[in-house]
C-alpha cells in the first residue's frame, strides 16, 4: 500500500522544513504527498450583512491568494526536485480541518511544522501541533 | 429634480443642529413631524372595531397569512425544527465549500437585525397595555410567524440575484418581480408593482423602526440610568443622536467595518448576558412563577381592567410580536439570502429558528421578568417602553440598568447598522447602484437617527410600526402567488430528506 503524506503549511518561508522532511520521506517510500494549507475561518463567526454579501467574492480571492503566494512556489521547487506533490487549500480550523483532510485524503502520515511559541502562549490559545496529537487519526510528526 | 442637491440640503441641516439647539431643537422637530408621522400611522393602521377595540387591517393580514402557511405546510414550523438545527450546526455542510456564508451565520446576521428593542422596550409595552395575558398571544403569534419566516427567507434565497463578480443581492424586491414574472406573464406587472411597493415602504422602515425607534428608545435609556429629568442629557436628545449618526456613518459612509464587526461580536454575548440574566431573575423569584403562569393564562382568555377584553390583549401580544420578529414583513429575507446553498428550501428550516429565539425565548423572557417582579402595573405609562423593562431588572440587580443601557445602545446600534442594509438594497433596487445614490440614502439614514432621538415616544413607535407594517402588504401579497414555488421544493427536499439520499458529511469535518 502506498503511503500518503500530508504536509500542512502556514507559510512558505516558514515551512520549509517540513516539506524538505516530507519531501525526502516521500521519495524514499515512494508515497503520494498533499501540501496543505488551511485558511483560519469559523462557520460560527457572528458577521455584518455587507460582510456576508462580500463573502463568496473574499473566498475566491483566499483561495486564490494561497494557491498563487504560498502553494505555487512550494510545489515548483518540489517539482525541480523530482517529487509530486499536489497542493490543497481549505477554510477552517487549523488542526481540526487537518485531521479531517487526512481522513477524506486516506493519508497515513501527517507532518507538520511548528511555530515556536513560548509555553504560556500555547497554554493560553493552544498549538496547531498539539491540538492535532490529540485528535488525529494518524501518526502525526511535528517537525522543529 | 437633483438627488444630490436634496442629499446636501439634509448634510446641511443635520450640520446646522447644533446651532438650533438652543431654540428648543427637540421640540421643533417634534413638531415638525408629528403631524405627519401621525397620518402616515394613521392610514396604515386603518382598523375595523371588533368587539369595541380598533383591531388594524394589517395585524389580521399578518397573522392570518402565518396561520395560512402553518396549515399550508402543514406546521413546518415544528415537522422542520429539529432538520433546522442539524442544517445551523452544519451535518449538511460540504467541506470543499468551507468558507462561504453558512447557515449559522445568515441566521445569526438576521437575527441581529431582529432582536433589539422590540425584544426589550416592545414586550414592556404589551404587558403594561394588554397585562401577562398579552405574553399568551405573544408567544403563539412567534409561533405562527416561523412559518411566514419559513416562506419568505426560502423565497429570498431561490430568486435572489448573482453578479458575476460573486456578490449576491436578495430580498422581497427580487423574488416579487422574478418570482411572479416567472409564475404568469399576467403576473409580470403585478410582481413589478408590488416589488416597487415594498422597496418604497422598505425604505420608510429603514427610516422608523429600524432607525428613529431605536435611537428614541436608546436615548431613552441613557437619561434613565444618567438621573431621569434632571439628567444633563435629558432634553439633548439632538446631541446624542448626532454621536449615535457620527458612529453609523463611520460605518456605512466611511466603510470602517472595524466598529461594525466589533459590535456583531458583542451583540451576542449581550444577548446572552440579557438572558441568562432574565433567567436568573425569573428564578430567583421561583415562587412567583406558578402565580406568573396563571395570570399569562388566565389573562389571555379572561382579562379584566384590560381595554377591549380579549381582542385588546390578543392585539397587544400578536402587535408586539409581529413588530417584534417581523415575520411576514420581508426584511430578514434580505440578510438571509447570503447564505451560500444549492436548496433554498433549507435556509427556510433555518429561518425557523429567527421568530423562535426572537420572539419565544427573548421576548417571553421579558415579560416573565416583568410580571414575576411585580413591576407589572396597568396604570403605569405605556410610552415608558424600556424604562419599566430596565426598572423590572433593577428590582432584583441594582447595577442592571447600567449593563441593560449598554445592551440596549449596542442592540439599537446593530440593528440600525443592518436596517440601513436592507434599506440600501432597496434604495439600489428603485434607483440603481452608485455611489451618488448610495451616499444620499446613507444621509438620510443618519439624519432620522437625529429625528429619532429628538422625538417623544408616542408619534416615533406609531410611525415606525407603520412603516415595518406596510411592507406586510406587498410582501405578504406576492407570498401567495409563490406559494406553489414554495411547496415543490419542500416536497422534493422532504422526500429526500426523509429517504436519507441527502448527503451528509462527517462529524469531524463538521465540528470545525
Amino acid at each position: 500500500m502506498t503511503q500518503v503524506l500530508l504536509v500542512g503549511i502556514d507559510c512558505s518561508d516558514c515551512s520549509h522544513r517540513a516539506v524538505d522532511y516530507a519531501a525526502n520521506w516521500a521519495r524514499i517510500a515512494s508515497a503520494r504527498m498533499y501540501v496543505v494549507h488551511i485558511i483560519e475561518w469559523s462557520p460560527f463567526s457572528f458577521n455584518t450583512p455587507q460582510e456576508n454579501e462580500k463573502r463568496h467574492q473574499r473566498r475566491e480571492a483566499e483561495l486564490a491568494r494561497a494557491h498563487s503566494q504560498i502553494l505555487d512556489p512550494i510545489l515548483a521547487d518540489l517539482k525541480s526536485k523530482g517529487v509530486a506533490a499536489e497542493g490543497v487549500v481549505r477554510h477552517g480550523h487549523p488542526a481540526e480541518t487537518l485531521s479531517a483532510l487526512s481522513a477524506e485524503l486516506n493519508a497515513t502520515n501527517i507532518i507538520i511544522g511548528r511555530k515556536g511559541q513560548s509555553p504560556i502562549k500555547a497554554k493560553l490559545f493552544g498549538s496547531v501541533a498539539s491540538t492535532l496529537v490529540q485528535i488525529s487519526d494518524c501518526p502525526v510528526t511535528v517537525i522543529p | 429634480m437633483s438627488i444630490r442637491k436634496s442629499g446636501l440640503t439634509l448634510l446641511g441641516l443635520l450640520i446646522s443642529m447644533p446651532v438650533l439647539a438652543e431654540q428648543g431643537i427637540d421640540a421643533k422637530i417634534n413638531q415638525a413631524i408629528e403631524p405627519f408621522a401621525n397620518a402616515v400611522a394613521g392610514f396604515i393602521f386603518s382598523s375595523f372595531p371588533v368587539a369595541g377595540v380598533a383591531i388594524p387591517f394589517v395585524l389580521v393580514w399578518l397573522i392570518a397569512g402565518a396561520t395560512f402557511f402553518t396549515f399550508y405546510f402543514r406546521f413546518i414550523n415544528f415537522r422542520a425544527f429539529r432538520h433546522g438545527f442539524q442544517l445551523v450546526r452544519g451535518d449538511y455542510s460540504d467541506p470543499t465549500a468551507a468558507g462561504e456564508v453558512t447557515h449559522f451565520q445568515a441566521l445569526a446576521t438576521a437575527l441581529s437585525g431582529t432582536v433589539g428593542l422590540g425584544n426589550i422596550a416592545g414586550v414592556a409595552v404589551a404587558v403594561s397595555l394588554g397585562g401577562p395575558g398579552a405574553t399568551f398571544w405573544m408567544i403563539l403569534a412567534g409561533l405562527l410567524g416561523m412559518s411566514s419566516k419559513f416562506v419568505e427567507c426560502t423565497l429570498g434565497v431561490k430568486y435572489r440575484n448573482e453578479y458575476p463578480d460573486g456578490s449576491v443581492s436578495g430580498g422581497p424586491m427580487y423574488y416579487l418581480s422574478k418570482g411572479l414574472a416567472a409564475r404568469s406573464d399576467k403576473l409580470k406587472s403585478l410582481g413589478k408593482i408590488l416589488a416597487v411597493m415594498f422597496a418604497v415602504f422598505c425604505i420608510g422602515g429603514s427610516f422608523g423602526g429600524g432607525n428613529m425607534f431605536q435611537a428614541n428608545q436608546s436615548f431613552k435609556q441613557v437619561v434613565a440610568v444618567t438621573g431621569g429629568d434632571v439628567s444633563w442629557l435629558a432634553d439633548k436628545g439632538w446631541l446624542f443622536g448626532l454621536v449615535i449618526a457620527a458612529l453609523v456613518g463611520l460605518v456605512i459612509i466611511g466603510g470602517i467595518q472595524g466598529i461594525a464587526r466589533v459590535t456583531s461580536k458583542i451583540v451576542p454575548f449581550m444577548a446572552v448576558l440579557y438572558v441568562t440574566t432574565g433567567l436568573f431573575i425569573i428564578f430567583s423569584n421561583a415562587s412567583e412563577i406558578p402565580a406568573a403562569f396563571a395570570a399569562i393564562w388566565h389573562g389571555a382568555f379572561s382579562p379584566e381592567g384590560i381595554a377591549g377584553g380579549v381582542v385588546g390583549v390578543l392585539f397587544q401580544g400578536f402587535k408586539r410580536a409581529a413588530f417584534s420578529n417581523e415575520a411576514g414583513v420581508g426584511s430578514a429575507a434580505i440578510a438571509h439570502s447570503a447564505v451560500r446553498t444549492k436548496r433554498p428550501v433549507t435556509e427556510g428550516f433555518v429561518a425557523l429558528y429567527e421568530p423562535f429565539i426572537d420572539t419565544v425565548v427573548v421576548c417571553t423572557i421579558t415579560a416573565l421578568v416583568i410580571i414575576v417582579t411585580g413591576t407589572w402595573d396597568p396604570s403605569v405609562d405605556p410610552s415608558q417602553g424600556v424604562a419599566l423593562t430596565s426598572t423590572a431588572f433593577e428590582s432584583s440587580i441594582s447595577w442592571f440598568p447600567w449593563i441593560l443601557t449598554l445592551a440596549v445602545v449596542l442592540f439599537a446600534f446593530s440593528t440600525m447598522i443592518s436596517w440601513s442594509y436592507y434599506g440600501l438594497k432597496a434604495w439600489t433596487y428603485l434607483f440603481g447602484e452608485s455611489m451618488a445614490t448610495d451616499i444620499v440614502y446613507k444621509i438620510m439614514f443618519l439624519f432620522f437617527v437625529v429625528v429619532g432621538s429628538s422625538m417623544e415616544l408616542g408619534s416615533v413607535i406609531d410611525f415606525s410600526d407603520a412603516m415595518i407594517f406596510a411592507m406586510a402588504f406587498p410582501n405578504m401579497l406576492g407570498i401567495y402567488f409563490l406559494l406553489p414555488v414554495v411547496k415543490k421544493e419542500l416536497n422534493e427536499y422532504w422526500a429526500e430528506y426523509k429517504a436519507g439520499t441527502l448527503q451528509k458529511f462527517g462529524d469531524a469535518a463538521n465540528r470545525t
